[in-house]
Formats: C-alpha cells, sequence, structure tokens
C-alpha cells in the first residue's frame, strides 16, 4: 500500500521526533535513568503487591478444592440406612466424592492412630456413629461459600446428627485478600498520581532549559504540535522505560522470594509456586506506564509552553 | 507586501510606541527603518512578526489583513518571513547546519531536500566549510551570517532584520548589508532595522525614520 505524501511526511516526522526525544535522553543518561528509577519504583510497588495478593488467593482456592465435608449422623442410623443414605448422595452434583466410615472402621482407626487402644478395650460398646467423608466439587471462584451452601443442605437431612466445614478461616483468609486487593488499588491510584507528578515536573524542567529553542522555533513559524511533540515523546519514553524498570524489580523481587516459598510449599506437601508477571500482565504493565508518562507530559505541555511567546 | 494602516500600538503600561503609522513597502522592495533606540523600530518590527498585536489600525502583509490574526494561522504567516536578530539567536547546541535546516524542518520537508537547500544557503552566505561547527567556535560576523541563511533558506519572500549589523565592525557590516542587496536582487522584499546612518545613507534605499512613535517621513513609501 502506498500512503499519500502528507502522511508518509506525517510519520517520518514523528519517526524521527520520537527517536530525537530517545537520543535525548540518551545523551543524558545519569539524569534520564533517575527519573526513570523513581516511576519504575513507583510502578514496581503496586504492581509487585498485586502479583503478591494474587498468588495468595490463588494459594486459598487450592485450599478450598481442599476442604473436606464431615457428616456424623445419628446413633440410630444403622450402616444399612447409611449406606443407601450413601447411594442417594452420590447423585447430588455438588459432591465429587463420598466415602462411609463404618463405627468399626472408625473405631480400628482410632485404635491405631491414637495408642489409646487397651482404654478402648474397656468399652462394651463402640460409641462412635457413621460418618460420611464428604469431598465437595472443586469450584475455584465460589469456593468457600459453595462448600458452605453443600454444608445447609446436609444438616437438613433427618438422618444427621452433625455436620461440619471447618473452613471459616479461609473465608476469613479471602476476606483479608480482599481487603488487601483494594488498598492496593488506592495505593496503585497515589503512586500512579505520583508518576503523573513526577513525568509533568521533569518535563517542566526541560521545557525551562529549552526555553530559548522553544522561543526560536515559535519565531520561525513552529506550530503548537510541532512544539508538543518532543516533549511528549519525552514523557512516553519516561512511562516505558519507568514501567519496563518495574516490570524488571518485581521479576527480581519475585526470583528471590521463588525459593524460600517452594521450600514452604514443600514442607505443607504443596506443589505450589509463584507466578510472576504474565505476558498479559507485562504489557498492560507497559501501557499503562507509558499512558501515565504521556499524560503527565501532556499536562505539563499544556501548562507551560502556552506561557512561552517569543518577544 | 507590507501595508501600515494607521497603526497604534500601546502598551499595556500606558507607553505609546507606534502612533498612526501609516505606509506600503511593495513587493520586491528594499528599505531601511531608522531612528533612536526607543523610537518604536522593533515594536514595528514584531507588529508584523505578530509577535504584537497593535492596539488600532489594520496591517496588512502579502495581502492578507492580520489586525486580528487567528492562533493558527500565526505559525504559516511567520514562515513567509525570514527574521534575521541582533544576537542572531541561534541554538548553541547544535550545529551550523542543523541551525540552518530548523525553518524547512519545522515545514516538513524531506531530508533530501533539507541537504541540498541548508548548503545552497550556506554557499550563499560563504560559510558552506563550517557546516558542522558549533555557532560558539564562529566569530559575531559569521554568526550573523548563519542566521541570514536560517532566514533565507526556505526562500521566504519577505525578510526582517533588526540591527542586523549592531554588534558587528563596519567592514563586517558592509559584508552583510551587500548580502541583504542580493537577496533583494532576486525579488525578496528587505526592511531592515538600523541606526548605523554612516553606513545605510550610502546605500540607495528609501529610509523610513521614526521619531518618537511617528514616522517623520510617511511621503518616502506612501501608498499609493
Amino acid at each position: 500500500m502506498k500512503l499519500p505524501a502528507f502522511a508518509h511526511v506525517y510519520l517520518v516526522r514523528h519517526a524521527q521526533m520520537a527517536l530525537n526525544s530517545l537520543g535525548r535522553l540518551y545523551r543524558a543518561p545519569l539524569a534520564s535513568l533517575m527519573t526513570a528509577a523513581v516511576i519504575g519504583i513507583a510502578l514496581a510497588l503496586p504492581a509487585g503487591l498485586y502479583l503478591l495478593t494474587g498468588n495468595l488467593q490463588r494459594l486459598s482456592t487450592q485450599w478450598d478444592g481442599g476442604a473436606n465435608l464431615s457428616v456424623f449422623l445419628r446413633h440410630d442410623v444403622s450402616v444399612t440406612q447409611a449406606q443407601t443414605l450413601k447411594h442417594k448422595l452420590e447423585d447430588w452434583p455438588e459432591i465429587e466424592k463420598l466415602q462411609l466410615i463404618t463405627p468399626q472402621q472408625a473405631l480400628s482407626e482410632f485404635r491405631e492412630m491414637s495408642g489409646f487402644g487397651d482404654a478402648l478395650d474397656i468399652l462394651d460398646e463402640n460409641p462412635l456413629p457413621v460418618v460420611l467423608a464428604i469431598k465437595p466439587v472443586s469450584t475455584s471462584a465460589a469456593g468457600a461459600t459453595s462448600a458452605a451452601s453443600l454444608l445447609e443442605r446436609l444438616k437438613k437431612l433427618p438422618q444427621v446428627e452433625l455436620a461440619q466445614l471447618d473452613l471459616q478461616w479461609v473465608k476469613r483468609f479471602n476476606a483479608i485478600v480482599d481487603i488487601a486487593r483494594r488498598t492496593i488499588w488506592v495505593i496503585a491510584t497515589l503512586l500512579g498520581l505520583a508518576v503523573l507528578l513526577i513525568t509533568g515536573n521533569t518535563i517542566r524542567l526541560e521545557i525551562q532549559n529549552r526555553r530559548d529553542e522553544i522561543e526560536i522555533t515559535k519565531l520561525i513559524g513552529a506550530t503548537g504540535a510541532f512544539i508538543r511533540r518532543p516533549f511528549l515523546y519525552s514523557g512516553l519514553w519516561y512511562g516505558l522505560s519507568g514501567a519496563l524498570l518495574a516490570a524488571v524489580l518485581v521479576e527480581l523481587a519475585f526470583l528471590q522470594l521463588d525459593d524460600p516459598v517452594r521450600r514452604l510449599a514443600g514442607l505443607y506437601q504443596s506443589g505450589f509456586n509463584l507466578q510472576t508477571l504474565s505476558f498479559a500482565e507485562s504489557l498492560a504493565l507497559l501501557a499503562g506506564g507509558g499512558f501515565l508518562g504521556l499524560l503527565g507530559a501532556w499536562l505539563a505541555v499544556g501548562r507551560h509552553l502556552a506561557a512561552i511567546e517569543p518577544g | 507586501m507590507i501595508r501600515f494602516d494607521n497603526i497604534c500600538k500601546r502598551y499595556p503600561e500606558g507607553r505609546d510606541a507606534l502612533q498612526a503609522v501609516s505606509f506600503h513597502l511593495p513587493a520586491g522592495a528594499m528599505a531601511f527603518l531608522t531612528g533612536h533606540s526607543g523610537a518604536g523600530k522593533s515594536t514595528l518590527l514584531k507588529l508584523i512578526a505578530l509577535l504584537e498585536r497593535s492596539t488600532r489600525g489594520q496591517l496588512f502583509l502579502d495581502g492578507e489583513n492580520l489586525s486580528r490574526p487567528r492562533k493558527r494561522r500565526i505559525p504559516f504567516v511567520r514562515r513567509k518571513i525570514g527574521m534575521i536578530f541582533q544576537n542572531y539567536r541561534l541554538l548553541f547546541d547544535r550545529t551550523v547546519f542543523d541551525n540552518v535546516a530548523l525553518p524547512l524542518v519545522i515545514a516538513g520537508h524531506r531530508h533530501q531536500d533539507i541537504g541540498r537547500r541548508v548548503r545552497a544557503a550556506l554557499d550563499k552566505v560563504g560559510l558552506l566549510d563550517k557546516e558542522r561547527a558549533l555557532p560558539i567556535t564562529l566569530s559575531g560576523g559569521e554568526q550573523q551570517r548563519v542566521g541570514i541563511a536560517r532566514a533565507v533558506v526556505n526562500k521566504p519572500p519577505l525578510l526582517l532584520a533588526d540591527e542586523p549589523t549592531g554588534n558587528l565592525d563596519p567592514d563586517l557590516s558592509r559584508d552583510i548589508m551587500h548580502l541583504f542587496e542580493q537577496f533583494n536582487q532576486v525579488g525578496v522584499t528587505v526592511l531592515i532595522a538600523s541606526h548605523d546612518l554612516d553606513l545605510i545613507s550610502r546605500l540607495p534605499y528609501p529610509q523610513l525614520q521614526l521619531h518618537q512613535g511617528r514616522l517623520v517621513n510617511p511621503e518616502v513609501l506612501a501608498y499609493a
């Protein structure tokens, strides 16, 4: 496809300007790097916290999946009656696995595990009820709530003496993660604002430093767009390089955490491992950084360029 | 090319810089603007370049009424004017080539085109061998010639110069004036503000004389 001449000129000028302002940053590496580093740290903090809570939430859904319900049947329910109930319950969609533990099995297991074998011999009658061990269908998102509703249904059965789901703490944990998430959004908003101010201020200084140049180009007939362009590109480059730095910082931090987390997970017989930035998340971070840089520059340019008129 | 019709300029602090100034500089003409400092020479040039707005009266440039120009139009009006300053106003962090190329870059010329035109302009002012130099390494006369090359590189129909020889010795001043004459001979309209009466009285061009904001001799460029 052949572009019309004016579009070609326009694109070439943009490309020149983009490279030109990149070159300008490159020629003052220390100052540019410091600005990029401040932006990078400001972006790395919410990005890292976001990843951390994401991992925590993943961890808690793993626990949810392992949540088992113990249903203790009434004493007058016999093993055969319990078998019938078991067959009925196997048709419930919320239940993935169902195991019937007879009083005999429970007693022998208890005898083996507890070491109270001799004491149990004294009992003339098995005091243990029939127990159904239920593994609910693992639901990742709904998690604890669907297990809780299953618990309510089971409790209403006439044969059931007691049904237990000791996952109250998982709910609490999820609630805490939720609060943390919201806090991160607040922090991210504040730090995003900080990035705006940092780029805005850097661009403002750059405008002041190049005041003569701006006046002269205006005298020679430069349009507002022509004068704005290099500063907008500077802002974009600051934002992008800051975001890139933020991604590197987050990756480095998570690399440091990876080994200890694996070891800890190993101790809990869990295959859990930390997830770092996905490709899409990295792109979002870059886009966000670039956008904030551009916006900060745009605000500064709007305020300060109009004030410079040749005289 | 330039027509002033009863132009008045009063600065916000109340000083009357120009009062009822009328004249007409036809296309292709060359003229001098003289007067003491503070007589209003700079103000008159600034009105033409749209660096200031007149308080009253009508101003025409190349047939276009510029008394109340639209903001978006200003850059394009300025591209018709090559401006030359007493203090040269060069960019000191860029080479001679880049300084002269600036008007072409602003106007969006192609790369090859820019190189060709910049070298032609530098050749005309005799600085072709200095294109890679930084302005700070050049003498005053050379810097002013870079300024002139920048003013003419995009072939504007009008050259405005504000005390172009103010910082130069007589020999260099004569060279610079000779350059302006050469541009005028190829059809460029030239208006030069100067108080170097010794120099300009030896040249055969009309002199508009300003005194306290008024034209002393409007008849030399009265409009037909």
